[in-house]
């Protein structure tokens, strides 16, 4: 019985970390490739998050909805590239962190403006509802399953488009020497729309995706932008394999931890402060994780220098 | 620079004027206004001293301020229920003294900035940035989850506390009270500007290699900076929670970070009087765009766009030519 909680709650932290990890690999490219600190990434989450909403509310279906997650975040982040965040390169972080968060601004109000104040659902399509049996006899939700499918395959593609493509190569190239690949004749800035573009696009799919467990409403990219910024900076700074593992870190030590810390101070003491104390200290303890990586390797586990 | 002083005190009279105009008018709201402009102008005092003079781009502050609102609200409520705060080693009943409850607000942030300043500092730039701000979320997740202080609902109190000698229900009375410690705050930090500590501080932030060759750390004077720059902004913290009467997780969210930060930021960074220009600017939109519209942050967030891509001084910049205070 007690096996089963855990591995239910080990699936779980997969899945809450294959989804950090769609959010920290776009902050940690366009960290990696243009040195940008980008605070709207959250945003860009709840714009995909929105877009599935309203078109699956309009078409009924769910992979219509998450194609349009996609292109709509892509299409934001293509366009807040194109204006503004274009002039931000070869500023200093606090004029970036400034604007990025006037971003935020601008986008929340702008999504309370059209939508409402009030959250809007996204339901979970009938052929992915429902529980599966895994094998050991686990009863686990078919949809959080896909997730966790869906985000890994997504993962190894991202994998397999930054080492094996052409565009892949440029990407590398560009966080090694940025201005020797304009040298070689790359429109570099071509280059860094794209990267923009593609990170805004798998954090909408993220957005529309947790979506359908949670709410869809303003600011709910905010927490998992802060979430996403501890995983890249665990990982190191503009790697992708460092996000990666920060993500699955993060998700399984928040997860595991929320489930378990209350249970093990409820074996040293009364259940009400036991489970008070637990959930104070689950609340915090991926930051404490974060702290004691800094601690050991101040540039995160796969990080060069700052 | 003469131009700026001139400025800067016409701002420190028109911030004095005005609710004693209001004050005269019997206009209780626009004392009130004032009060809030001095107390978050404290605290992008407090910010600016690690962010203007040291160059850390702290997106934490948050925490500072918060922990100073919640040793309010923890000490008065313990006085107005009458529950010991401890009984051990002394029977302590919570108070309602204001000068007491600033002493343990500025103690607790200085305390928290020295922990938190002491791990952060270990990097810089963007993990700075990053570290900073995750360390201000993890104390908004642990307020809220800390049900024995009201959790995500906050703490109420019913009544203002005390400070001897005056009667701080009457809101001019308490703006006094505010607009003195924000005066005591700006001379502190001229002062800080022009001393030893200063001068090292700032030639840190723009040659670490040469102020290590003179035989000084910069991290030990980085660490200085942002415990004094913690201090200050729990201080005001305390402030705004009396102001309210109430303390909530909302003062640790990690907007009020990016609040506070866009206050020193309007104004121009590095300018001593600039959050006290970027506080009066961002309380008057507030007030003005709020009563125009629902949605009047996102005017906020285009003006702050425009400011930091076409004018980067800040107001003060924009208005005085660019030349920076503390040079």
């Amino acid at each position: 019985m007690s096996l089963i909680l855990i591995l239910e709650q080990v699936l779980n932290g997969l899945q809450f970390g294959v989804m950090l990890f769609l959010m920290a690999a776009g902050l940690t490219l366009v960290f990696g490739v243009m040195g940008l600190i980008n605070l709207a990434h959250g945003a860009l989450y709840m714009v995909g998050a929105f877009a599935a909403a309203a078109v699956a509310g309009w078409t009924g279906s769910f992979v219509l909805a998450l194609i349009a997650s996609l292109a709509a975040a892509a299409a934001a982040g293509a366009l807040v590239e194109v204006t503004v965040i274009r002039r931000l390169y070869d500023r200093d972080h606090l004029d970036q962190v400034l604007a990025t968060f006037a971003l935020i601004l601008i986008f929340s109000e702008g999504t309370r403006w059209l939508f409402g104040s009030f959250p809007l659902f996204l339901d979970v399509p009938d052929y992915l509802s429902g529980p599966v049996t895994l094998p050991g006899g686990i009863q686990y939700p078919l949809y959080r399953l896909a997730i966790i499918v869906i985000g890994l395959m997504v993962g190894a593609g991202l994998f397999w488009l930054i080492a094996r493509t052409r565009i892949g190569v440029q990407i590398r190239a560009g966080e090694a020497d940025r201005e020797m690949i304009a040298a070689l004749g790359v429109d570099i800035s071509k280059l860094y729309t794209l990267v923009f573009a593609l990170g805004a696009a798998l954090a909408g799919l993220a957005g529309a995706l947790v979506g359908a467990i949670q709410s869809v409403q303003v600011g709910m990219g905010e927490p998992v932008l802060i979430l996403a910024f501890v995983v890249i900076v665990i990982g190191g700074i503009g790697s992708i394999k460092g996000a990666l593992v920060g993500a699955l870190l993060v998700g399984l030590t928040d997860t595991l931890g929320g489930v378990f810390l209350p249970r093990l101070f409820a074996l040293l003491m009364e259940p009400a402060a036991a489970a008070s104390l637990g959930a104070s200290l689950a609340s915090m303890l991926i930051y404490i994780l974060m702290a004691a990586v800094l601690l050991v390797r101040p540039s995160g586990l796969f990080g060069g220098s700052a | 620079m003469g131009r700026e002083k001139f400025f800067n005190a016409g701002m420190l009279l028109a911030l004095l004027a005005v609710p004693l105009m209001a004050w005269q008018m019997d206009d209780p709201f626009v004392i009130t206004l004032a009060t809030k402009v001095a107390i978050l102008a404290l605290a992008g005092v407090g910010l600016n001293i690690a962010l203007g003079l040291g160059g850390l781009v702290s997106l934490g502050h948050a925490a500072f301020f918060g922990i100073g609102g919640y040793a309010m609200g923890i000490l008065a409520a313990h006085a107005q229920n009458y529950e010991p705060l401890f009984t051990w080693p002394f029977l302590f009943e919570g108070s309602n003294q204001m000068p007491l409850i600033w002493l343990v607000a500025v103690l607790a942030s200085a305390a928290a900035a020295l922990v938190i300043g002491a791990l952060s500092l270990r990097t810089s730039g963007v993990y700075f940035i990053m570290i900073t701000l995750a360390f201000g979320q993890m104390l908004y997740y642990f307020a809220i989850s800390w049900s024995a202080y009201g959790g995500e609902d906050g703490l109420s109190i019913w009544v203002r506390n005390e400070m001897p000698g005056l009667n701080t229900l009457d809101p001019i009375q308490f703006f006094g009270v505010t607009f003195v410690i924000l005066c005591l705050a700006l001379w502190f930090a001229a002062r800080l500007a022009q001393s030893a500590f200063g001068l090292a501080l700032s030639a840190a932030r723009q040659s670490q290699e040469r102020v290590e060759t003179v035989g000084l750390t910069p991290f030990k004077l980085r660490l200085m900076a942002f415990v004094i720059s913690g201090a200050i902004t729990g201080l005001a913290g305390a402030l705004f929670a009396d102001l309210n009467r109430f303390v909530s997780p909302t003062m640790l969210s990690w907007h009020t970070s990016g609040e506070i930060m866009i206050f020193v930021i309007l104004g121009g960074v590095g300018r001593l009087y600039g959050p006290l220009v970027g506080a009066a600017v961002y309380i008057l939109l507030e007030h003005l765009l709020g009563g125009i519209s629902e949605y009047w942050q996102i005017f906020l967030g285009l003006l702050l766009l425009g400011m930091v891509l076409f004018a980067r001084g800040g107001l003060i910049g924009a208005l005085l030519g660019r030349e920076v205070a503390h040079d």
